[in-house]
């Protein structure tokens, strides 16, 4: 176990290491003169070169790599270079919005995808399974996007139960937050729902075969009973695997339901810095979501081998 | 080990070709598969034929018919706000969505399949590749296309590129697999006593076996690709307004979804359509293609 622990922590510094220079590297792909940018058109070539010591671009390609690395770690992300706020602040602004979407999301669809894979498997060959299997079929192929803008136009602007758009903290306001979120969040949900849902079933219609299964079942044991106490805990393996993997589709999908419900969110932010071309802002964005998705998917595969101690690393898959 | 005479590439060349006769009997006896495969053909020949098929032109403007309703003379569909024909610029969007799904899918195969064989075959590269792997899957698809758009701009082969350099990571796991597989059947150990070269056992023994896989994995891809060409050109960082794409038609209707909800309605209707297409068509493929539903060793 410490052995894994070590090789997954080590295999993540390394990635961590290779994204950061990636970032690095992409960042001073980006056309434009930063010195020239902040110090207008105008400037003398004297004020140029001043800023460019400043910035520290002057040094060489090495030292400047470490010094950005450095200030990442210290938290000193710069400063936007349209509206001057430190990108921090925006940061610490954005980023709840998108967390708490994310989150109520993955319940979402943890809890549906699971129970409609569970109702699946229990049902095998009935309508409940045709309806579940259609469900995820259409969860799969419909972009999530288009049900959210159908999710307003008929739930929240024809019936009016939910808000079409805008956002309540809900560290504020709990009720209304949980609330301005709902429709975005199940919206989200649903794609990473059929997926959980697809997999669940698969992995209980395997479990169900087992001989371990048989003698509990011999043994006279109700086979709602096997269902929940060995199907449903092998399922949420393959749950925890599927979160991992979709994770990327999630912040993904994330930028889309704000943008269509008008959050005021991380994705928003990663949006308008790429249209206003601000480039602290998009560096930042771009580093803490690839930084995050290291981190989270060593979560889960710690997570992993705490349920499923059979999993050491170096196996094949 | 007296099968050594056997040339092996008969081996996999009888199993491609079964294959395809395995194929057409799971698609006879598969009422879904053979409805996904209907649904692609019709969708290909869409895509294939949209000058012929459309009516006008994808960002040819009416403004004296703006906002028609669906069934209106002229304009089967409907038009926008600018009084496009929604079927026309649905047509053309069609030809953009496969365009990418196609290039995205082929980045990925290109790109994929050999350092998916390389790391199966010889273990010290697996380490390298692996880690190059899980760099590259660091990089959610929208941040490699936000990433893209900031150097050189939004564009089609911009989105295409995210799409397809984020779906390399799985290719050279389903890849690397089959090698792993692979390399441990009889006819690879005979050709390695054989002291044939790695490389040449990689292409003519490995490669020809892992076709299916690949193929099935292709189907995979291309609805994810699909549906995150919409979403891009949703976003505006795909392929650029007048032209025409699913996303961006979403994009301009939610603006009038209120006034107009068939103009947002039927632009979804026609990724659900491909990525269900591509859904169906690819499960019944791999029930006829996957090696654990035959007696293929």
């Amino acid at each position: 176990m410490t052995r894994y622990l070590l090789t997954r922590l080590w295999q993540s510094a390394i990635t961590l290491i290779l994204a950061s220079l990636v970032v690095f590297i992409g960042v001073r792909q980006l056309p434009g003169d930063p010195a020239l940018a902040m110090a207008g058109e105008e400037a003398s070539p004297e004020r140029l070169a001043e800023i460019r010591t400043q910035l520290g671009l002057d040094e060489s390609i090495v030292t400047q790599y470490f010094s950005f690395i450095g200030n990442m770690l210290r938290g000193d992300l710069g400063e936007s270079t349209r509206t001057g706020t430190a990108v921090t602040d925006l940061i610490a602004s954005t980023l709840p919005v998108t967390l708490w979407l994310s989150a109520y999301a993955l319940i979402v669809a943890i809890v549906v995808g699971v129970l409609l894979g569970v109702i699946a498997e229990r049902f095998r060959g009935k309508w409940p399974e045709w309806i579940a299997n259609a469900f995820a079929l259409i969860g799969l192929s419909v972009p999530n996007f288009w049900l959210g803008i159908l999710a307003i136009l008929y739930l929240a602007v024809g019936l009016g139960w939910f808000p079409a758009s805008g956002y309540v903290p809900i560290e504020e306001n709990p009720i209304a937050g949980i609330h301005s979120l709902t429709l975005p969040a199940f919206i989200l949900g649903t794609g990473l729902a059929a997926v959980i849902m697809r997999q669940t079933r698969a992995s209980m219609i395997e479990t169900m075969k087992m001989d371990y299964v048989r003698t509990a079942r011999a043994k006279g044991l109700g086979r709602g009973t096997v269902l929940f106490r060995y199907g449903l805990r092998n399922s949420l393996i393959v749950v925890v695997t599927i979160v991992g993997l979709q994770l990327g589709g999630l912040i993904s999908g994330a930028v889309v339901t704000e943008r269509i419900f008008a959050l005021p969110g991380f994705g928003k932010l990663t949006l308008d810095s790429v249209f206003t071309r601000d480039y602290p802002v998009i560096q930042a964005v771009v580093l803490i979501i690839t930084v995050g998705y290291i981190l989270i998917n060593l979560a889960v595969d710690i997570l992993y081998s705490v349920i499923n101690p059979k999993i050491r690393v170096g196996g094949s898959n | 080990m007296t099968t050594i005479e056997t040339p092996p590439v008969d081996s996999s060349a009888a199993s491609l070709g079964s294959a395809r006769g395995r194929l057409w009997n799971s698609l006879r006896h598969n009422p879904l598969g053979l409805t996904g495969g209907i649904m692609l053909l019709v969708v290909v020949l869409t895509g294939l034929l949209a000058p012929v098929i459309a009516p006008y032109g994808p960002s040819e403007v009416h403004f004296d018919g703006t906002f028609q309703a669906p069934g209106t003379v002229g304009y089967i569909l409907g038009t926008d706000d600018l009084g496009r024909d929604i079927f026309s610029r649905m047509v053309y969007g069609i030809q953009v969505s496969l365009q990418v799904g196609v290039l995205s899918v082929l980045l990925a195969v290109v790109v994929g399949t050999p350092l998916g064989l390389l790391a199966g075959y010889w273990r010290w590269l697996d380490g390298i590749i692996s880690r190059l792997t899980d760099v590259t899957l660091a990089f959610p698809f929208l941040i490699i296309a936000v990433a893209l758009a900031a150097i050189s701009g939004p564009s089609l082969s911009n989105a295409a590129i995210a799409l397809g350099v984020a779906q390399i990571p799985t290719m050279i796991r389903v890849v690397r697999g089959e090698t792993l597989r692979i390399k441990e059947t009889d006819f690879v150990m005979s050709a390695t006593t054989m002291n044939a070269s790695g490389l040449r056992i990689i292409f003519r023994h490995v490669l020809p076996n892992c076709m299916s896989a690949i193929i099935v994995q292709a189907t995979v891809i291309m609805p994810v690709a699909v549906i995150g060409e919409a979403l891009l050109s949703f976003l505006g960082l795909g392929i650029q307004p007048p032209a025409s794409s699913l996303g961006i038609m979403l994009s301009d209707a939610q603006q009038y979804v209120t006034r107009s909800p068939t103009a947002a309605i039927f632009p979804g209707i026609a990724i659900a359509v491909i990525c269900l297409g591509f859904h169906l068509f690819g499960d019944a493929l791999r029930d006829a293609l996957d090696p654990t539903n035959t007696t293929r060793k």
